[in-house]
């Protein structure tokens, strides 16, 4: 295979730099010939050359749904790229109960909830469940972590007053409903509160969900975000390295490493 | 029967199923809530809001209860304060509103009122009723002069917040081959201790179930039904706060199926247990009247328990709905028990175990109309991979002969559906349920085979389950999280202070009615046996 110029990569169909995109989507509009050459246009106005209607659905009333293919003529420079990423050595189930009770020596008290309106607790239930998700277990069966999972439809004020009622280390949100970015707003306004109740700083704040990236989460004033494909031990690797950084932050000549 | 079960084994089931359902029954005969009451006056013809936007229905239940008088039903302050009055019920609920009529002064009237003070109502009870059974009357006919589908019926979702874009997007699905519409509601509606009013544009994952919103939908429905020639279903989620409420407003704006579980809200919404053991039953008596088919929501276990390892805890389930919907008067054409294909698309020989639990459901509920539903847990943004997981499940679907499909999205995990994700959605059903039409009636199931065994296995693991139950209650069972890993206890969750005894007065003219007119055993209420 020819060497990849990775100062202008582009996409890859069959043969290199051939630009091949394969794109699916509907128009308002009458299904014909008129709607064929529309979806055409469309697709070369977005910078695609070659554009090509392969497959055309008249989906009742005025749609009509298109698959189209194009090639695309930009590029993108990779060796220039910067992408905030969440900065954790990736540890298994076992090393990491065995940092903390090394390094630590008490245990992680994590508080999770979907907040807000949010009732999608498929990825908070997958993060702390026991049980887990994929093969590996949930933070609840860490023994070196105290898991609260206060599920669906919790208000951002049961959520802060949870964590200061336990005395919480981190604190979870799961985010899956991001329609008219509902979502955003609600993770700031937890920001807000626990910056009210002069604890923002004393705990790690995560955010997770499908639409969530550690760039957005960051943005948002969060300490870390996790998005789609994350497992327990992701999110548990992390909390806990932090968990060691902060404490030799705090108290970095209390010797307590022994 | 295709999986040669034990007969025997499914008796035992259905008798525990059925004293659990009792247990359930003696604490709903014994109390009201706000909703019911509400419901009551919705069905006696008031709506609107009051000045603040408050529902008039909630503003005339909260002044009595708040006062401590929904013992006796809203029913009977109405009746007084009509006969009184001479004003309609709407015109009463209007002079509360406003403050000018305070219906608990009639509160210290002697207990009991006279027949003659209840029959001032007696027309505006039976012209509701008469006004449900004209819509039955409706749909059957339509049924009967276009195409009313063959099962597994298609079902599809609807969600965009604006009612009116909602309509467009049924419409589409509709011609595209979708026999059923569903529209979400907002986020937590649920949770809301009222219904909202009127025509809505703005909601959160979903469009708010309002009268006015399901009127408009239903509009569109018939007009989409006559144009394709065939009668496209509506359903909308009778759950939440607000259960017999809706089934009310249901029921008035001919809605055909209708989402209404006895458990789902306790567990995955954390309403009150005696407040939604009450709501569940006087829904589905309404339900039952309208003749709609409720969906029950087994499915929803297996969204956070695991599948294959929680399998029994969905046939429990539907023992348990089965139950306690022939209490409330449902036939089990009208019972849609849930279940779904969520097991762990990398497990080997997932597929033959997805097949023995929808055959087990269809062998042990025969004339149930069963509602499947689809892959969600492993969907993950792979959209290729997620329409082959889909064209699995309606394969599943249409050789163990479901009733209602409630089809999967390819890009489930990522949106709610774009117009074209219900489209290929549709067209990936229409070829396999074509392709495969007669695959089950061709299929042996071997004996000892590992369809067959696991089907066993789930039965029996069921039936341990319900004695179980049935030995605790259904209450302090539920408080062991044996129902998708989630504990409650019979006074948490919400709504627990909407929940009133009913005194040795109280008088609810509409479950009287529906009860008498669909012969419901009066052996169902403890105080009268």
């Amino acid at each position: 295979m020819p060497q990849v110029d990775l100062k202008s990569v582009r996409p890859y169909g069959d043969t290199l730099d051939d630009g091949k995109v394969q794109l699916g989507f509907t128009l308002p509009i009458r299904y014909g010939p008129e709607a064929k050459e529309a979806a055409r246009q469309l697709v070369m106005k977005m910078g695609f050359e070659g554009a090509d209607v392969v497959s055309a659905h008249d989906l009742g009333g005025h749609f009509t749904y298109f698959v189209v293919y194009g090639k695309c003529v930009h590029s993108v420079d990779v060796t220039s790229l910067r992408v905030p990423k969440v900065e954790v050595e990736q540890m298994d189930f076992f090393k990491i109960n065995d940092l903390v009770r090394d390094k630590l020596g008490r245990k992680i008290t994590v508080v999770a909830a979907c907040t807000g309106s949010d009732a999608h607790t498929v990825g908070i239930d997958a993060i702390i469940n026991m049980k887990g998700y994929a093969g590996e277990y949930g933070l609840e069966r860490y023994p070196w972590f105290r898991a609260h999972n206060l599920g669906a439809q919790v208000p951002n004020e049961t959520l802060v007053a949870k964590a200061i009622d336990t005395d919480a280390d981190a604190i979870l949100v799961s985010q899956v409903v991001t329609q008219r970015n509902v979502h955003i707003a609600n993770m700031t306004r937890l920001v807000d509160l626990l910056e009210a109740e002069g604890i923002r700083d004393d705990v790690i704040l995560v955010a997770g969900g499908p639409r969530i990236s550690h760039e957005l989460a960051l943005e948002l004033g969060y300490d870390a975000g996790f998005g789609p494909g994350t497992l327990p031990s992701h999110v548990a690797a992390y909390i806990a390295q932090e968990m060691v950084r902060k404490e030799h932050r705090t108290s970095p000549d209390l010797g307590k490493e022994r | 029967m295709k999986l040669d079960l034990d007969i025997s084994k499914i008796h035992k089931c259905r008798e525990c199923a059925n004293d659990i359902a009792d247990q359930v029954m003696e604490h709903v005969q014994r109390v009201t809530t706000t909703t019911i009451e509400r419901t009551v006056l919705r069905l006696l013809g008031v709506d609107g809001v009051n000045h603040a936007g408050v529902p008039l229905p909630n503003v005339v239940v909260d002044s009595v209860h708040r006062a401590g008088h929904l013992e006796d039903g809203i029913a009977t302050y109405m009746a007084r304060a009509v006969a009184s009055t001479g004003l309609s019920p709407q015109q009463v609920a209007e002079k509360v509103a406003c403050g000018e009529l305070d219906l608990t002064l009639t509160a210290s009237a002697p207990a009991g009122i006279g027949g003659c003070e209840r029959s001032v109502l007696s027309s505006a009870v039976s012209a509701s009723l008469d006004r449900i059974l004209a819509n039955v009357a409706t749909r059957r006919e339509y049924l009967s002069r276009l195409d009313p589908g063959t099962e597994p019926l298609i079902y599809v979702i609807v969600a965009t917040g604006n009612i009116y874009e909602d309509v467009e997007q049924a419409q589409s699905a509709a011609k595209a081959g979708a026999d059923i519409i569903a529209v979400i509601r907002s986020t937590a509606q649920s949770l809301l201790d009222y219904v909202p009013y009127g025509a809505t544009t703005e909601g959160f994952g979903g469009t708010f179930a309002t009268q006015e919103n399901f009127r408009i939908m239903r509009r569109g429905l018939d007009s989409v039904s006559v144009e394709t020639g065939r009668y496209i279903r509506l359903v909308n989620y009778c759950s939440g706060l607000c259960m017999p409420e809706i089934a009310a407003m249901g029921a008035l704006e001919r809605l055909d199926m209708m989402l209404n579980d006895s458990m789902y809200g306790i567990l995955f919404r954390d309403i009150n247990m005696k407040r939604t053991f009450a709501d569940q039953h006087f829904s589905r008596m309404i339900n039952a009247y309208a003749g709609i088919t409720i969906n029950t929501g087994e499915d929803n276990y297996l969204t956070t328990a695991d599948a294959y390892d929680e399998a029994h805890t969905v046939l429990a389930s539907q023992f348990i709905n089965e139950a306690l919907a022939h209490r409330s008067g449902l036939p089990d054409s009208q019972i849609g028990l849930g279940h779904a294909f969520e097991i762990n698309p990398e497990l080997k020989d997932g597929f033959l175990y997805e097949v023995a639990q929808a055959q087990l459901a269809r062998d042990i509920f025969p004339d149930a109309p069963l509602k499947y539903m689809p892959p969600t847990k492993y969907m993950t943004g792979d959209i290729f991979r997620g329409y082959l997981l889909n064209g699995m499940f309606n394969l599943a679907g249409v050789m163990t002969g479901q009733s209602i499909q409630l089809l999967g999205m390819l890009t489930e995990a990522i949106h709610t559906p774009h117009i074209h994700d219900r489209y290929l959605a549709t067209k990936n059903a229409k070829h396999v349920f074509n392709n495969a039409r007669h695959l089950g009636d061709d299929i042996l199931y071997t004996r000892g085979g590992i369809i067959q065994t696991r089907a066993e296995q789930v039965l029996d693991d069921t039936a341990r389950m319900l004695q179980h139950v049935r030995d605790r209650g259904l209450m302090n069972a539920m408080g062991e999280g044996i129902f998708a890993g989630i504990a409650r206890t019979p006074d948490g969750g919400r709504g627990l202070d909407g929940v009133a005894a009913k005194s040795a007065d109280y008088w609810n003219p509409f479950e009287e009615a529906i009860a008498s007119r669909l012969a419901l055993a009066a052996s169902n209420d403890p105080r009268r046996r």
